[in-house]
């Protein structure tokens, strides 16, 4: 019963090391188009190493990727990519719009430049996110929120089937966070698929659609639904109890309902 | 007698003009507006990337792949210079990551260790076959920029352009039209890499790329500048331009300015003080930075000694109840 359409992502047997020593172990994961994924596990479980392995940023000992049923070089065109925004040195030379046209690269052959259709586009996503205004503002005069906001305008550039979003939300405004999070359940209504890498346990049920819990081996992945237990997140996080009880904290101001037990 | 000429602004300006040495003088400023802006534009992509110092680096390294050039063909023919340099220069940048990730060393490090080593095997290679070896090591440190009018030349449209000025000429085409062809995966590739991969642009290719460009760069500036001018070149004018704009395509365009700069104070001074042009050039470069630095509209001292004294009013001003 193979699906007809290719899935957006299929994973097999990843195992990824940093100097002979392994940080992920063995994944597999089937990924469904039109859905918005979150992958959560603590610290230094590899939630970014694999996507950045996915993308060949980080170089695998086994396994294979597949996107869109092919291999990743032959679909690139086809998948968006937000890094963390501690990756880039933000007093670079560049504006605003010259980071957003980054997205348009991908799309262009050798020797071309961004022309006039590549800067609409790129003007059309800065709109999206609120941020037109800034579009001739040198980088190194933007707040948290607002250099997240490019770098997702940079992504609606690239015109992706297949989004990877590495914390998205760490150290952004309240305004900026719900900001994003609109414009991904957009791209989702339009049949886009969106990895999330996220730290946030409390807003991790609200936002996601399916969840990947990963802690250097894949503990589980499903509807958000299924797989958002105290046992499956206890397993996740291990003996990691502090992190468990901060979200009972954050649980008694938010007051939402996270599956903590006495 | 005294250590330091004499200061007449008049014959500072003029002195390199008049006696019968302009068409002399003429040549080394072109030379040195050559050779500085092939550096300085190459040396731009370098200090975004945070790798300043393989300029240094390569430029050392070089001597090697030149000397085994010169022992194995017994000639100067610039083709083979150029494949010597290119190589030596691969052979660097591929030891230094090398090094850095096989033994964890930092990379830093690994650079102190490989170009030190191969410019000493470069200074063994010339000394122990000096009688084959027609390479001067003075030579190689400051440059014959000062003779450059008696070298070979070759008449062109009625004037006798010297040949070492026509091969940077060439140069220096080359690398500006290799980078304004490629400028798109330079930038992407030097500002995130990530989004590089992603998009499925070859990172190491660029990376390789801007080091051959940069070997090629090194060994035409060589033979007629040394290499001080050269390792100065490649930072100076992209490092004074980023102090008076924030985006790339000005500053690439402020460094060409720098580049003429330099090359024109330099001579006066050097006329001045009697003394090598190329160091004088360099210097130059220093006190443009250091105007620059005060001065600058952006970040320059004087503009945050008068913030801070107003934000000293400021504070100053409102009385306490």
């Amino acid at each position: 019963m193979s699906p007809e359409t290719p899935l957006p992502l299929e994973i097999h047997d990843l195992t990824v090391a940093y100097h002979k020593k392994p940080v992920l172990y063995g994944i597999d994961l089937e990924v469904p188009a039109g859905n918005l994924i979150g992958i959560l596990g603590p610290n230094g479980a590899g939630k970014s190493t694999l996507i950045k392995s996915i993308m060949g940023l980080v170089p695998s000992s086994s396994g294979w990727v597949k996107i869109f049923g092919k291999p990743y070089k032959k679909n690139a065109k086809r998948v968006g990519y937000v890094p963390q925004r501690e990756s880039v040195d933000w007093d670079f030379p560049v504006n605003v719009m010259d980071v957003v046209l980054m997205g348009r690269f991908g799309h262009l052959g050798l020797f071309r430049r961004p022309g006039r259709k590549d800067k609409d586009i790129a003007m059309a996503c800065l709109e999206k996110v609120n941020m037109a205004p800034y579009a001739q503002r040198q980088i190194s005069n933007l707040s948290g929120g607002q250099q997240q906001r490019v770098f997702l305008a940079r992504a609606l550039a690239q015109e992706s089937d297949l989004y990877f979003l590495d914390e998205p939300f760490s150290g952004v405004d309240a305004a900026t966070e719900s900001a994003i999070i609109k414009i991904l359940k957009e791209l989702r209504e339009r049949g886009k698929t969106l990895i999330v890498v996220h730290h946030d346990l409390t807003t991790a049920k609200e936002y996601f659609d399916m969840l990947l819990l990963l802690n250097m081996r894949k503990v589980d992945f499903g509807p958000t639904e299924d797989v958002y237990t105290y046992e499956k997140l206890q397993k996740t996080y291990g003996g990691r109890l502090t992190i468990l009880s901060e979200v009972v904290d954050t649980r008694r101001k938010r007051s939402s309902d996270l599956p903590i037990e006495k | 007698m005294e250590l330091i000429p004499t200061f007449d602004f008049k014959s500072f300006l003029t002195a390199p003009w008049i006696d019968g040495g302009w068409e002399s003088s003429i040549w080394i400023v072109i030379m040195g507006i050559l050779v500085n802006t092939a550096c300085g534009l190459v040396g731009n992509f370098l200090v975004l990337r945070k790798m300043a110092l393989v300029g240094d680096a390569i430029s050392h390294s070089l001597l090697p792949g030149i000397a085994i050039v010169f022992l194995l063909s017994n000639s100067r023919s610039t083709g083979l210079m150029v494949a010597g340099a290119l190589a030596a220069g691969l052979v660097t940048v591929w030891l230094i990551e090398f090094i850095h990730k096989k033994t964890r060393v930092k990379e830093d490090a690994a650079l102190g260790v490989t170009f030190t080593t191969l410019f000493a095997i470069g200074v063994i290679l010339i000394s122990v076959f000096a009688d084959h070896v027609d390479l001067d090591l003075e030579c190689v440190l400051y440059g014959e920029i000062g003779f450059i009018y008696f070298d070979d030349s070759l008449p062109l449209i009625g004037i006798e352009v010297p040949w070492p000025v026509l091969q940077m000429a060439g140069a220096l085409l080359l690398v500006t039209a290799l980078l304004l062809l490629f400028y798109k995966e330079l930038l992407v590739t030097s500002f995130d890499s990530g989004l590089a991969t992603s998009l499925g642009i070859p990172v190491s290719w660029a990376h390789y790329g801007l080091m051959m460009v940069l070997s090629l760069v090194i060994v035409f500036s060589f033979e007629s500048v040394g290499a001080i001018l050269v390792i100065a070149m490649l930072i100076m004018p992209s490092v004074t331009s980023a102090l008076l704009s924030e985006r790339l395509p000005n500053i690439l365009r402020l460094s060409v300015v720098f580049a003429a700069l330099y090359s024109i104070g330099g001579l006066h001074l050097a006329t001045w003080l009697d003394c090598s042009p190329a160091g004088a050039m360099v210097v130059c470069g220093f006190l443009l930075f250091c105007l620059v630095w005060l001065v600058s509209p952006r970040r320059g001292l004087i503009l945050l000694w008068v913030k801070k004294l107003k934000a000293r009013g400021q504070l100053e001003s409102p009385s306490l109840p």
